[in-house]
């Protein structure tokens, strides 16, 4: 039984005010930055603010590892615009440059083609099979702005997840043993 | 308060803030840029005009496209992506813009060009619309940075009209 009043001891003598300061620092740590992610996303109007390039198909104006910034405001979508969209079934954004737009007179919903700066040939093969056009819903956002070299964390993150497990465990134990 | 870890963390913060700073500048300095570009397309001949199987409209074009968008590039352009776009209307759409060129100018030399060729992207109607239809020809550009704002612009050329009947 003595391993038990042990244990307790070391219970007792844990400083609970401590403990709960910093369990309180690091709650409004993360809280603010969903808060701000969250802000974002209603200021831009896009489910996603900020994405990663991630693959070579808009070379060589966006390389992998870039971000973009989007933002979707109610404008009609017209060629040109380097747009953001997800397909069904897809679970990657794709980040390609409208060419072509029909837009309908009546309903003034707009049929959409895009393609790759750095493909032979336009995205059907990319949408759903029988979908030869993209509609407004698809669109996640138009991108305004990037920046260089910034993703290449979130790419390593997401395709090595050992750096993701080491790096949390490593702040995780930091927080802990920090003394303030 | 002096080790290493604080030391590191303060230093990488503060060089980030500032990074992030310079960046933020480079792409202000872009809006400093009155840029005055010029371009002039010319439909050279109409290769060929049908009705597709499917019962859209597709014509080939053959076309010299010659522009000057060097006062485009600052110190931030990393390139200037450019197409050309034909637009029109139609009973069923109001809006109808199709790609038929794109190119992209990786420098300020390269900015002052004259092409001749054909359409690059298909041109295809959706539906039966296109004899003798009225359309604009737009150069739009994609300035794009190496941080920050990206910009775009386009010069509308109007005036271009295609045959009455299919050849």
């Amino acid at each position: 039984m003595g391993w038990i009043e042990d244990s307790v001891a070391s219970v007792k003598s844990f400083k609970l005010r401590q403990a709960l300061h910093q369990a309180v620092s690091l709650g409004m740590i993360v809280a603010s930055a969903l808060m701000i992610w969250k802000t974002l996303m209603c200021v831009t109007g896009s489910e996603s603010p900020v994405v990663v390039v991630l693959s070579e198909s808009m070379e060589p104006g966006f390389s992998r590892g870039d971000i973009l910034f989007l933002y979707m405001s109610q404008d009609p979508i017209r060629v040109g615009e380097i747009v953001v969209y997800n397909i069904e079934g897809r679970d990657i954004p794709v980040v390609h440059r409208v060419i072509k737009v029909h837009e309908r007179k009546d309903t003034g919903e707009v049929d959409i083609l895009t393609k790759g700066d750095n493909n032979e040939g336009d995205d059907i093969p990319l949408y759903a099979p029988d979908q030869y056009w993209l509609h407004r819903h698809h669109i996640m956002g138009r991108a305004v702005g990037f920046l260089p070299y910034v993703g290449w964390a979130t790419i390593i993150m997401s395709e090595k997840p050992v750096v993701k497990y080491v790096l949390i465990s490593a702040l995780g134990l930091l927080a802990l043993t920090s003394n303030d | 308060m002096h080790s290493f870890g604080y030391r590191a963390n303060a230093f990488l913060t503060f060089a980030i803030t500032i990074l992030a700073v310079i960046c933020a500048m480079a792409s202000v300095s872009d809006y400093f840029n009155s840029p005055s570009p010029t371009s002039q397309v010319q439909v050279l001949n109409i290769n060929w005009f049908q009705k597709k199987p499917d019962g859209d409209d597709e014509v080939s074009l053959t076309l010299n496209i010659s522009a000057n968008l060097q006062s485009l590039f600052t110190w931030n352009t990393k390139q200037v992506f450019v197409f050309l776009a034909a637009e029109y209307e139609t009973p069923k759409n109001s809006l109808n813009q199709v790609s038929l060129w794109d190119g992209i100018i990786p420098s300020k030399e390269h900015a002052q060009f004259w092409i001749h060729i054909t359409n690059k992207y298909r041109f295809i109607d959706q539906g039966s619309n296109l004899r003798g239809k009225n359309f604009n020809l737009t150069l739009h550009w994609h300035i794009m940075p190496k941080t920050g704002k990206m910009f775009a612009d386009k010069i509308v050329m109007s005036g271009y009209r295609l045959p009455e009947v299919y050849r």
